[in-house]
């Protein structure tokens, strides 16, 4: 993985720098949180605040990475140990369509992965990387919680179930600016 | 107490005992591989990530591992059934499948846990053969290799890393065949908050973490003719350099050290002990012209490179408090490339100075760049303990066999004051001894400050001397250090004076001495041996070391002059905490 962190703390480069506004968001909402001192509980609103974090900057660069671990007294190394474990975070930005296939169980035993492999050849890019355009992001989850109708792709909130080889063109037809 | 049986076997443990202690009590031995534990400084982890330990317990359907299951009344044990041993084989052979097998060339070869548990498990092939990890090495800093590739996920260094020095450095990242120990982003090491304490090297049962050696550019030294090689060793390394030619623990082999330092080449033999007194000659000015003036009290202590990197970090807002004098090793170098240079006439330039030291930071701290003046680094290559350890084996010296030699001089002479450096509380001792004759005008016949020796993380003493009741409090281990700096910060604890080491019991148990395997015993010994060694001393007062009082009458003038300003001293910079 590239290292990101050169340019921390440079205006130009420095995401919480360049968006004052949505920095001071999750300033406002880290602070809020009912923090208690043992170093226990403030691990405990760790994934909680790095969910909101994603919701505003729409990714985890390492400089709002540093701001949680500063604002919850705890190791950047472990904020990036969890980024990292959870697949739903990201430190990369990702593209305006964020198409996930399930890849749970009953999806994969439905044919999740030719789904996934044709997805992956029309927009030319792996799993877990966005397109350059910025449009779509590429994705794979476990389990959404649809399996009877699997295999199952989600386009950002919208839910496509029988999903077949054929109609990966459709979805990304739908897929509008 | 509850009671079970381990292999038929009646015992009585404590509750909450694990099943691996209820074992041991009967002296029946389960492997372990991840089970890490320092009894004098109650530090336990049982990530119980490794399984090497599983057991059979009689009504338990799955095997359970010993390090990490409580033992429960009436309980029935088996440590060495066919499921037991077949299931710690395919546990081994499958951590082998994604580890290197270039064990004869390993930096951990010969002290690597994964290596001697293939051999008492009588492993003579690897069954799996699967995909294998290919991580670049990080060999960024310039004290601590890191090679994933060697990596088994025991996790045992962010214990060392996290929980005992609470620098934070590591953590688990990635999941499932990716995951791996690292840095925020993967950074370079150098490019994090690392002290390079390397105490996460003392715990990496693997090769996976190991120190940047230097050995090549030294015998490089000592082999070029132009060059005047001299060398300096610490402290603790004379305590256990031994351990590593199978002299017992808590050998003092100072003699043997510099007869063999002479042997590999070196022109001078000289002692950081020496530095270690112009270090109280310095600091104790300083201290006590503190607390004459009130002003930035309390005075931390800088010999420490790791604590100092610590305190940069994490504690920017405080980088007033610490003392200004270098630490010996630097002092050391200043003044071998000055007034010992030119006493010999040899120009700096010309001159190699070597540390041999406990400690990997060191490798660090002789980096900096305001450790160099005119371009020449005042130390040029620092080998830890076992570096120095492999040299000798390298050229054929019988180490256990030498005959004691002496140091040279003038930088070789120095007094207990000096040695005890090595053990937590050392250094406040001995400026608490040349502080209480510098305040009284007296010599003071009682020279042991008892209440501020030992193991314990943060030991507190309060001090008579004259009028003064000074109040010292002594701290090892980062943790320890990070309790006391808030304390302080919120104006709950005040005191005149404090010592900081970075690693748990000072430099004894430094990053770069002999592996201690998480053997307690092998600590109490070094530590016992620097306090003998201070006792058999002529002179225990750094300032009545006769070369040191040499040194200022002919070069540095009296303690905080300017020409020991500007040799002795350094200042510190505010570093990034995240």
């Amino acid at each position: 993985m590239p290292c990101s962190c050169q340019g921390a703390g440079k205006p130009e480069t420095d995401i919480t720098l360049r968006y004052p506004d949505k920095t001071a968001e999750l300033n406002a909402y880290l602070d809020a949180l009912p923090l208690e001192a043992h170093p226990d509980r403030k691990r405990g609103v760790l994934i909680q605040s790095l969910h909101r974090a994603q919701q505003i900057f729409g990714y985890l660069p390492a400089e709002v990475q540093a701001l949680v671990a500063r604002k919850l007294e705890i190791s950047i190394a472990e904020v990036y140990g969890v980024i990292s474990f959870y697949s739903y975070f990201t430190d990369k930005p990702v593209g305006r369509y964020k198409i996930n296939i399930c890849t749970g169980t009953a999806c994969f035993v439905k044919g999740a992965n030719k789904i996934l492999d044709e997805f992956r050849r029309q927009l030319n890019i792996r799993e877990g990387e966005s397109t350059p355009d910025g449009k779509f992001f590429l994705g794979a989850l476990r389990c959404v919680g649809a399996c009877s109708l699997a295999p199952v792709v989600m386009v950002n909130d919208r839910v496509y179930g029988n999903v077949t080889a054929k109609m990966v063109s459709e979805i990304l037809a739908d897929c509008a600016d | 107490m509850i009671n079970l049986t381990v292999n038929d076997r009646p015992v009585s443990v404590p509750e909450g005992s694990t099943i691996l202690e209820a074992a041991r009590k009967l002296k029946i031995r389960i492997p372990t591989l991840c089970h890490f534990k320092l009894d004098c400084f109650h530090v336990e982890h049982r990530s119980g990530s490794c399984r090497i330990c599983v057991v059979e317990v009689e009504g338990r359907p799955n095997l359970a591992p010993a390090c990490c299951t409580p033992v429960a009344e009436g309980m029935k044990v088996h440590t060495n059934t066919l499921r037991a041993i077949n299931a710690r084989r395919t546990i081994l052979d499958l951590l082998l499948s994604d580890h290197p097998k270039d064990c004869l060339v390993c930096p951990k070869n010969l002290h690597c846990r994964l290596q001697s548990l293939a051999q008492e498990m009588g492993l003579h092939q690897v069954l799996y053969k699967g995909e294998q990890s290919t991580y670049n090495k990080d060999l960024s800093s310039r004290a601590i290799a890191r090679d994933l590739d060697k990596c088994i996920m025991c996790r045992r260094c962010e214990t060392a890393c996290n929980t005992i020095q609470t620098v934070g450095v590591f953590s688990g990242v990635n999941r499932g065949f990716d995951a791996v120990v690292a840095p925020a982003e993967f950074r370079p090491l150098a490019e994090t908050q690392c002290v390079f304490c390397g105490q996460c090297v003392q715990a990496c049962p693997v090769g996976a973490l190991s120190e940047i050696s230097y050995k090549y550019d030294v015998w490089r030294a000592l082999d070029d003719s132009s060059r005047t090689v001299v060398v300096q060793t610490a402290p603790a390394v004379r305590v256990a350099i031994g351990e590593e030619f199978g002299l017992p623990p808590g050998s003092i082999s100072t003699g043997k050290l510099v007869a063999a330092l002479k042997l590999l080449g070196f022109d001078k033999v000289f002692d950081t002990d020496f530095a270690a007194d112009l270090t109280i000659m310095e600091e104790t000015t300083e201290l006590i012209e503190r607390i004459k003036n009130g002003r930035n009290l309390p005075i931390l202590t800088s010999c420490c490179p790791g604590w100092v990197k610590f305190l940069e970090h994490q504690f920017p807002e405080l980088i007033y408090m610490p003392s200004s004098a270098k630490s010996p090793q630097q002092m050391f170098g200043a003044i071998a490339k000055t007034w010992y240079a030119d006493r010999i006439g040899v120009k700096p330039e010309k001159m190699t100075v070597v540390s041999i030291m406990p400690c990997l930071s060191k490798k660090y701290e002789a980096s900096r760049d305001e450790f160099t003046r005119d371009g020449v680094p005042d130390v040029d290559i620092v080998l830890s303990t076992r570096e120095l350890a492999d040299m000798i084996r390298e050229a054929g010296i019988d180490f256990a066999a030498l005959e004691e030699a002496p140091y040279d001089a003038p930088l070789g002479e120095s007094t207990g004051a000096a040695v005890i450096f090595g053990a937590s509380g050392g250094v406040l001792e001995a400026a608490l001894r040349t502080a209480a004759d510098w305040l009284t005008g007296t010599s003071l016949e009682s020279v042991d400050f008892e209440a501020v020796r030992g193991l314990e993380g943060i030991k507190e003493a309060v001090v008579k001397i004259g009028d003064l009741e000074l109040k010292a409090a002594v701290c090892s281990g980062l943790g320890n250090a990070r309790k006391l700096l808030e304390k302080i910060k919120r104006g709950e604890a005040q005191y005149h004076a404090i010592e900081i080491m970075a690693c748990p019991g000072g430099c004894l148990n430094g990053g770069g001495q002999p592996y201690h395997r998480g053997d307690s015993s092998v600590l109490e010994r070094r530590m016992e041996a620097l306090y003998r060694a201070d006792r058999e001393l002529p002179r225990r007062k750094s300032h009545e070391n006769p070369d040191i009082q040499l040194l200022y009458r002919e070069f540095l003038q009296e303690p905080g002059s300017h020409i020991a300003h500007e040799l002795l001293h350094t200042h510190y910079f505010k570093r990034k905490r995240w």
